[in-house]
């Protein structure tokens, strides 16, 4: 089976993000950007997929500005097929991309789209399920297992009280969590042969899409700050402020 | 216009996050409705009418709702959602699951982890694991919200509900539920836990977790958090994580035992009123954001604590 994988340029998990002054966002410029930690995983197991002899294909694709072809390339670097980018410097929400993301399914008919359960930026956790919804497809998200099958999957997803298992029809969209595999890091010969691999680029009104976004952002602040605050001589101090100071036990 | 909580549950009791997501709906300007979608749920509904703030509780009991899979309940969603400026649920695993799903179908945006609603168009969310936050307004005729449960108080019970059975939808028969391995434990829930006891990886085994982390936990009443380190590690279950993208917690006091304090776990608890860290490390982040700080290992102040604690 063909797998699809949607995979998202964003800063670095290492980076401490800073607030613009202006309240416009948070500044982004000469910060560095990754793919999408919980993309990697997702990329990650759609290779071990076609390792095993299961996917045939493996493409990946990216919505977003020109750049994002460097992490398209990463994922080919772990060993994705081929990349597909739709480009724009607009500002994407997930319901727009959720349909970008459609668009391409109709066009590459793949019987299973694995993608990471958020983006580290807005945290949003929406892509996957809305997709799915436009496809009509089954979902499953935050999976931390997946058994493949010929006409459904079985797949162990992460919930609140514990863990779920679910046989999911496919076609179907699965969104994964930070468990389900641990990425490899790609190596020097395979960033080499990455760069061979096709890389087709086009753009939101290629796909017919409106990609315009529905929520507007006025303004973007820092939280309140937690100070520090004292560091205590021994358990005697931390038992006593605790109850005579915070008086919280 | 009303507003439409999803009310979560397991067929048998009410989830305590969907009482929180009540209060948020009270801000929204309109009735409050909830929709109770399961297979048997009489007492659910019954307990739904109670809540404080609720006006009227749809009932959709229908075996195909009990697995509560969002591929049947979207379906179910989208057909009750025209009445509704609003769709609301709290920012679980299930909410944000289902509640994408539904605003897919509607072809409108849906506005994730609410912390503060403005007005009715505009709400406030954290981004970048909690390290800014924006003001968002949102222009589609209906407005899909999951709120998160740590920013609005809990509503109490009082109301006077009345209970409307609602027709089922079809069963799409897309997913099969297996089976649930829901952790047991005697310990309030992390999520409504008043004093959190949380372990890192300088727990350095599932077994240390039992034998250092428990007693105190034990004392105190607490719930047992992690970070994904110990959960990774397998010392604990992953419903034992705390941060951005596990568990988001705000007790009265958390206890950061042996875990360095990571962006990303801040994200799940840098709300709590009282921050506790116990770290050998003097120069690890988690005492930036600590109230009260302990340089010192684990193995011999916890014990000591315990102890001091009576
Ligand atoms: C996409 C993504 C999502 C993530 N989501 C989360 C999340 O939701 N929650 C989360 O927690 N993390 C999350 N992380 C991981 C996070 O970045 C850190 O790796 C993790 O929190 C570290 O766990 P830790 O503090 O237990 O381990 P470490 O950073 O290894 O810290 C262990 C600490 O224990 C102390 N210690 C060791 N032995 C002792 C002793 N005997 N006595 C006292 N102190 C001792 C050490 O000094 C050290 O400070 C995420 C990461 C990514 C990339």
């Amino acid at each position: 089976m063909k797998i699809l994988v949607p995979i998202k340029r964003v800063v670095d998990y290492n980076v401490n993000v800073r607030v613009k002054a202006d309240g416009s966002g948070v500044d982004l410029a000469n910060v560095k950007m990754s793919m999408n930690p919980f993309d990697e995983i997702a990329v990650e197991e759609a290779v071990r997929l076609k390792e095993a002899g299961i996917a045939t294909e493996v493409v990946v694709v990216s919505a977003g500005v020109g750049a994002a072809q460097e992490t398209l390339r990463t994922a080919m670097a772990i060993g994705a097929d081929r990349g597909i980018l739709v480009e724009t410097d607009a500002d994407l929400q997930p319901l727009a991309v959720a349909k970008l993301l459609k668009a391409i399914v109709d066009k590459e008919a793949p019987k299973l789209v694995i993608a990471g359960k958020q983006a580290i930026d807005d945290d949003a956790n929406q892509t996957g399920q809305v997709l799915a919804a436009l496809l009509g497809w089954a979902q499953a998200t935050f999976i931390s297992k997946l058994v493949p099958g010929t006409d459904e999957i079985t797949v162990t997803r992460e919930i609140d009280g514990g863990l779920e298992k679910l046989a999911v029809k496919l076609p179907a969209v699965v969104t994964v969590d930070l468990r389900l595999n641990e990425p490899r890091y790609a190596t020097l010969p395979n960033i080499m042969k990455a760069k061979k691999k096709p890389l087709e680029t086009m753009k939101p009104a290629d796909l017919g899409v409106d990609a315009a976004p529905r929520l507007t952002t006025l303004r973007v602040v820092e939280p309140p700050k937690r100070s520090a605050g004292i560091i205590v001589a021994d358990v005697g101090q931390l038992v006593d402020k605790l109850k005579n100071v915070a008086k919280v036990i | 216009m009303a507003i439409l909580v999803i009310a979560e549950h397991d067929n048998a009791a009410l989830k305590a996050a969907t009482l929180n997501a009540v209060t948020a709906a009270g801000k929204l300007g309109g009735d409050v409705h909830m929709l109770v979608a399961g297979a048997s749920v009489g007492a659910v509904s019954q307990a739904a009418a109670k809540v404080a703030g609720v006006a009227k509780v749809l009932v959709a009991d229908a075996p195909q709702y009990e697995a509560q899979t969002p591929e049947n309940l979207a379906v179910l969603v989208k057909g009750l959602a025209s009445g509704y400026s609003h769709i609301v649920a709290p920012a679980t695993t299930a909410g944000k699951n289902l509640t994408p799903r539904v605003a897919g179908l509607l072809d409108v945006a849906q506005v994730s982890d609410v912390v503060a609603v403005e007005a009715p168009d505009t709400f406030v969310r954290p981004i970048y694991a909690g390290n800014a936050l924006a003001t968002v307004k949102n222009a589609d005729a209906i407005k899909v919200l999951t709120v998160r449960t740590t920013a609005f108080d809990a509503a109490g019970e009082g109301g006077s509900a009345v209970i409307e059975p609602v027709a089922a939808g079809a069963d799409l028969g897309l997913v099969r539920l297996i089976g649930r391995e829901v952790t047991k434990s005697a310990r309030p829930e992390l999520g409504a836990a008043k004093v959190i006891v949380s372990g890192g990886r300088g727990l350095g085994s599932g077994e240390n977790f039992s034998k250092v982390l428990e007693p105190l936990a034990d004392k105190l009443g607490a719930a047992i958090g992690a970070s994904r380190a110990a959960v990774d590690a397998g010392f604990v279950p992953n419903d034992y994580q705390v941060g951005q993208t596990g568990k988001i917690v705000a007790p009265q006091i958390y206890f950061a035992i042996g875990l360095s304090g990571a962006i990303q776990h801040l994200a799940g608890m840098k709300d709590s009123k009282v921050i506790v860290a116990i770290n050998k490390d003097a120069d690890a982040p988690i005492f930036q954001v600590a109230d009260y700080g302990l340089v010192a290992d684990l193995f011999t102040a916890v014990p000591e604590l315990v102890a001091a604690l009576g």
